[in-house]
């Protein structure tokens, strides 16, 4: 881990929609642990499900090293913290949506009950959707290994095309 | 309100009447929820003697306390009636995700009441809640109308409906829901028919809380790793499903074959495993909601005379279909499965009374004519022609939706339906399992095997591995399991938690999430109370005795591990009753009811 230093090579979380069994319970302790209710609505990460193509597959932020939320915000409430998290000042927040409009992901979420905006935080370094997840569809990794996916796709080309074939 | 939503509403469907009522926190406190509580509501307000599928009848969907919540396996409801297959208190739950959303949406439950002239449906958005016309849906299968209502109220809402099967009164006919889960057992399916109530179509956008939120999330957490590190919930369910059981069942010679009449041991059962299942037709594994066992099975069968995509089959419908009716053809069995989802029937019933026919046939009692074709055992294209039949209400369809207890009572064999009080029993042979023969006869809706698991401790060991040939220590076991089960029902969980948790990490979580600060015993106290309320509501309806089919008490297994044994029912049954204080005709006691509270 050479460059292992403080915000500029934070964990992030990987998904890995292939073990999404849809149960949903990302969504539950996502928004639980930030305001103490269990509502699918409050929370950060959603689980697209795809009955037909038999697929199902968390959504949530990934925080993006050039994030256009923390570029559009109008009033500098969207910053970036230690943990590499984009977070969002509720103080300061003036609810205008821009954010919102700007994810090109989708990833920032309005609640018209709390009628704040709210997006993943990375619950302080300790993603609970990763924490819960019972199958090891959302992971919160070093970045180095995401080389793991790549290593998987390396090896079925190695067994095609390799030596004994 | 820890773990409330504390309103329920009151549809009447007579004058179209919609009242929201406040939760009755007394009752709630006393029957934990979803199971008990839907079967208090509906023993404080029906006569026992009610019609089934009279306008007297009630149809309860009922949540618990830990449904919507992160408790593992929070997705269920309760669907309570008195159920026509049986007459007995019919309560059948079920997974998705259509249970928590009713609590999103703002309440506990729905009490229906009376029948509607024309097709309804219910439409619950929030606060929004309104019946609108069914007329276009009527007919319809449950996709379709899945579809059609995910079409107009939107790909959010949650559908909870039934088949063509509940619109005729099939007496097996179930409540589905998210197309591919069932409230099935018991024909409450039927009574949502009677009733001209289509569907309940529901988007909840609120919330659901606890009394303690750090002390329940410590309480889930450590419920979760238990259930994670369990070897059948946290691994043995999620590869190969329920069907995992086929082999392990086989090899006890508890697999019943050809109607119960050839023994319980298949030399073809290995055709029909989850095994290999997960090598041919499984696309994937799915869980319901807040589920962390994940037994759903995604399958395509992708070509040949069944080729066809769905959900299951489970282990039941996997021997219904398959060893119960001689046959091996996994493919047949899945497409079967996925025509029962399709037109919202019970697969077990089903399955065993397809049996039932095919014994009948071949020992002459029922003529060719009247099925249309020779109906043997064995024959894989006869089951799934006969499902569809079913399904549409087509030819022998219509006499095999009456069951196997009404088909071989007509054509003079009732004894040679596999059932009790009318219901059949699932997959597992009483004979070889000492402790189901004991739970089918006392089951308090009939013959059915998630009423007191003891498969569990007789075969997989768990939480203790007791001997299935003998029937000592059986009725203690026993009512303790149905306590215990009664208790996961209510508190709105899936009863396959207790593979990998028990008393204490249920207790736990119930306390945290309504602040209670009760002690296990006494909440499962509450569990014996719904059991016993059950069983007195039963005895009020004048339901038929606690025993077995004759086959089960008499004809001894002709081969496997339990060869030679029949059910030795009447070595258990007057302790059982003894130990859960009733008298020798198995009524609870005066005394018994008092300590109860009931």
């Amino acid at each position: 881990m050479f460059f292992a230093g403080k915000g500029t090579m934070s964990k992030q979380l990987i998904i890995k929609p292939e073990k999404c069994v849809g149960c949903r319970t990302c969504e539950l302790v996502c928004s639980f642990g930030h305001t103490e209710q269990f509502n699918p609505c409050l929370s950060a990460v959603t689980v697209m499900d795809y009955e037909q193509a038999a697929v199902s597959i968390p959504i949530m932020c990934l925080q993006c090293d050039e994030a256009p939320c923390l570029k559009v915000c109008p009033v500098g409430a969207i910053s970036r913290n230690e943990n590499g998290a984009v977070v969002m000042n509720a103080q300061k927040c003036i609810v205008c949506k821009m954010c919102q409009n700007a994810c090109p992901l989708g990833n920032i979420s309005y609640s018209p009950i709390t009628r704040k905006v709210f997006k993943c935080d990375l619950c302080d370094g300790d993603p609970k959707c990763a924490k819960f997840c019972p199958w090891g569809a959302i992971e919160y990794v070093e970045p180095q290994e995401d080389l793991d996916r790549k290593k998987a796709v390396a090896e079925s080309f190695k067994e095609v095309f390799g030596e004994g074939a | 309100m820890g773990g409330w939503i504390g309103k329920l509403l009151r549809v009447n469907l007579a004058t179209g009447e919609i009242k929201k009522e406040p939760l009755n926190m007394k009752a709630a406190n006393d029957y934990v929820g979803a199971r008990g509580l839907g079967t208090k509501y509906f023993c404080d307000e029906v006569d026992p003697n009610v019609d089934p599928l009279g306008p007297d009848n009630k149809l309860i969907f009922m949540t618990g306390p830990l449904t919507a919540t992160a408790a593992s396996c929070s997705g269920r409801y309760e669907v309570v009636a008195k159920a026509p297959l049986t007459g007995t208190i019919g309560a059948a739950n079920s997974g998705g995700h259509f249970g928590p959303e009713l609590k999103y949406a703002g309440y506990d439950g729905i009490i229906f009441e009376n029948q509607s002239e024309k097709p309804v449906y219910l439409f619950i958005h929030n606060d929004i809640v309104e019946l609108r016309d069914a007329e276009e849906l009527w007919g319809k299968t449950v996709y379709e109308t899945t579809d059609m209502l995910n079409e107009t109220c939107g790909a959010s809402f949650r559908v909870a409906c039934i088949g063509p099967t509940g619109e005729r009164g099939c007496l097996y006919s179930g409540v589905m829901n998210d197309k591919h889960r069932a409230a099935g057992r018991g024909g409450l399916g039927a009574v949502m028919g009677s009733k001209k109530l289509k569907a309940v179509v529901v988007r909840g956008t609120g919330s659901v809380t606890v009394v303690r939120p750090e002390p329940f999330m410590d309480a889930m957490a450590d419920a979760r790793a238990k259930l994670k590190a369990h070897p059948v919930s946290g691994a043995g369910l999620a590869a190969l499903g329920t069907e995992v059981l086929v082999n392990v069942i086989n090899e006890s010679g508890a697999l019943p074959l050809r109607n119960w009449r050839d023994g319980a041991v298949f030399d073809k059962a290995d055709d029909t495993s989850g095994e290999r299942l997960a090598d041919t037709y499984l696309v994937k594994n799915k869980g319901c909601f807040g589920c962390s066992i994940a037994c759903g099975r995604v399958t395509r069968v992708p070509d040949g005379p069944f080729a066809s995509f769905g959900e299951g089959p489970e282990y039941e419908a996997g021997w219904s279909f398959g060893a119960d009716c001689g046959v091996n053809d996994l493919a047949a069995i899945c497409k079967a499965n996925f025509l029962c989802n399709e037109y919202g029937m019970d697969p077990i019933t089903l399955g065993a009374t397809i049996a039932c026919a095919m014994e009948l046939f071949e020992m002459g009692a029922i003529p060719e004519e009247d099925i249309g074709f020779p109906l043997r055992f064995g024959d894989a294209h006869a089951v799934v022609n006969l499902t569809e039949a079913v399904g549409k209400g087509e030819g022998f369809g219509e006499i095999l939706a009456l069951g196997s207890y009404r088909l071989a009572e007509k054509y003079g064999h009732p004894e040679l339906s596999m059932s009790v009080k009318k219901q059949e029993m699932p997959a597992y042979d009483g004979r070889a399992i000492q402790g189901m023969a004991l739970e089918y006869a006392t089951s308090n809706r009939g013959g059915c095997h998630v009423r007191g698991y003891l498969t569990s401790p007789e075969i997989l060991g768990v939480p203790l591995k007791t001997d299935p040939l003998e029937t000592e220590g059986k009725p203690a076991l026993l009512k303790l399991f149905q306590d215990l089960t009664a208790l996961v029902d209510s508190l709105g969980l899936c009863l396959f938690t207790t593979f990998g948790i028990g008393l204490p990490e249920l207790s736990a979580q119930y306390r945290e999430a309504i602040g209670s600060d009760e002690t296990d015993e006494e909440i499962l106290l509450k569990g014996e109370r719904c059991w016993n309320l059950e069983k007195r509501f039963n005895i009020a309806a004048g339901v038929e005795k606690d025993t077995l089919p004759p086959r089960l008490l008499r004809e001894k297994l002709p081969s496997g591990p339990a060869k030679g044994k029949v059910a030795e029912l009447y070595e258990m049954l007057e302790e059982y009753y003894t130990l859960r204080g009733w008298d020798k005709e198995g009524v609870p006691t005066a005394d018994k009811l008092e300590q109860l509270s009931i």
